[in-house]
């Protein structure tokens, strides 16, 4: 049994928050590719040839019933075999805006299917091209619906964050765990990781369900 | 790929599902537990219930897996691997559960609670022939979601070293350098669990359905599991949509 020590927590504390640096960057730039992935299967999903969308379904569906560590590996370990080089934190990001990009898409293909018929129907009689009731009339709608989701699942991904970890990138958990192999001191270190989530993510949500209330009417 | 390898994939499979199996069992506990305790008459059971769901909602499993396992000794609990890795998995997925089952419960028509009521039923008698009877198969779907998010949940415990599916596969890149062939068939090794799961969960949403003369819609895709995006309210969004 040992006991809890501040002084302990404030020397740890620096890596720490450098280790929560690596984790805003990654779920930032892997929120970025789950956005445009997701836009990418959720669009093929809807092309009216079933040469597009089998593929795009088999392989989305594969993704995302199958674990996101393990697809982290194969990236980590396959990739550079096949002459693709990358940063762990490069394919980190990779790895999860691809995993969750099988959820965005989800999402978009909720908000689009959620735009009114009628709006559809106006923009055809107006004789609009294909491609501005897409970008001028759908899209623009369907955001809107679906900022709220899409930013749960943010949420989620930085919880998945610490996955990272596992292929050495320098994430919080990384952080606590290479403290602890020098000090023999785990509770601290995996304590503050653990609380430090908690105190982000629990704001977070709450900040998402107001700015539900004010899109989503 | 030799047979020596294969033997190595299926056990680490056989301790993968036990991982999923007993983490279910205990997730399916918490759930009930903490979902009906957020529907409870007293307010300190409903914020206590409350203040649990958002703890585990809010941290990462695999940050309380390290701490169950590498934290909690330093208090005097040593935990064995795999148990360190169910506790983890039970309580976080238990969190997620306890939205579904509260969600289920509260949807229930109210008319049906106060019919019970008026016939003088206890509220265990009031529970059980009543309320869950009609809110277990609304909870069909997304727990089929959520046993997907367990099964995958599973590999973190490889980072503790349990001899799980995940870790099995480290081994063999270790030994062969194959990495491609070995991470390609787990992956699918993982599809085709989730793949039975969520057969095994249609024939179960199926019968709850059946059982009080409701009828599931066929022909919903080859794959059968629907994330639940569209009749997400405010509450189930607030799980951060991964179910």
């Amino acid at each position: 049994m040992n006991n809890w020590s501040w002084s302990y927590v404030g020397e740890i504390m620096p890596d720490i928050l450098r280790g929560l640096w690596i984790t805003v960057q990654a779920t930032f730039y892997g929120s970025l590719v789950s956005f445009a992935l997701g836009l990418v299967w959720a669009l093929a999903l809807r092309a009216p040839s079933r040469w597009v969308t089998w593929p795009v379904s088999i392989f989305v569906e594969f993704v995302r019933n199958t674990p996101l560590l393990v697809q982290l590996f194969f990236l980590f370990f396959v990739l550079p075999g096949w002459g693709l080089t990358f940063a762990p934190l490069t394919t980190g990001v990779i790895g999860l805006g691809l995993h969750y990009s099988t959820y965005t898409s989800e999402v978009y293909r909720a908000g689009i299917d959620g735009v009114p018929p009628g709006q559809w129907e106006a923009a055809t009689a107006l004789s609009l091209p294909r491609r501005r009731i897409w970008i001028a009339v759908i899209l623009p709608q369907a955001f809107r619906r679906v900022v709220p989701a899409l930013g749960n699942y943010v949420i989620a991904m930085f919880k998945d964050t610490p996955l990272l970890a596992g292929i050495t990138v320098a994430d919080m958990l990384f952080q606590a765990n290479s403290i602890s192999a020098t000090t023999f001191d785990y509770l601290e270190p995996i304590t503050v990781v653990g609380v430090l989530f908690v105190v982000i993510s629990y704001p977070t949500s709450l900040l998402l369900r107001a700015l539900e209330r004010r899109l989503v009417r | 790929m030799t047979g020596a390898l294969w033997g190595l994939f299926f056990e680490g499979l056989w301790i993968t599902i036990q991982l999923m199996v007993y983490s279910a069992a205990l997730a399916a506990a918490v759930a009930f537990g903490i979902g009906l305790s957020r529907t409870s008459r007293f307010w300190i059971v409903r914020f206590l219930s409350g203040v649990y769901v958002e703890f585990f909602r809010g941290t990462s499993a695999l940050v309380l897996m390290f701490w169950l396992f590498f934290a909690l000794p330093l208090l005097g609990w040593q935990l064995v691997g795999i148990w360190a890795g169910t506790l983890a998995l039970g309580l976080s997925y238990g969190a997620y559960g306890s939205e579904i089952v509260r969600g289920a419960v509260q949807a229930v028509a109210p008319a049906q609670r106060e019919a019970a009521v008026a016939l003088s039923f206890t509220p265990w008698q009031r529970l059980t022939k009543v309320i869950l009877p009609q809110a277990v198969p609304e909870m069909m779907p997304p727990f089929n979601n959520l046993l997907i998010e367990l099964l995958k949940g599973t590999a973190l415990a490889s980072l503790l070293s349990i001899g799980e599916l995940t870790f099995q596969a480290k081994l063999a890149r270790l030994s062969t350098g194959q990495s491609a062939q070995i991470y390609g068939i787990i992956l699918v090794l993982y599809f085709l669990v989730a793949f039975v799961l969520t057969r095994i969960m249609r024939v179960l949403e199926r019968r709850a359905k059946a059982s009080i003369g409701r009828a599931v819609p066929r022909g919903e895709g080859w794959f059968s599991r629907k994330l639940p995006v569209e009749q997400q309210g405010p509450e189930a969004l607030a799980t951060g949509g991964k179910p």
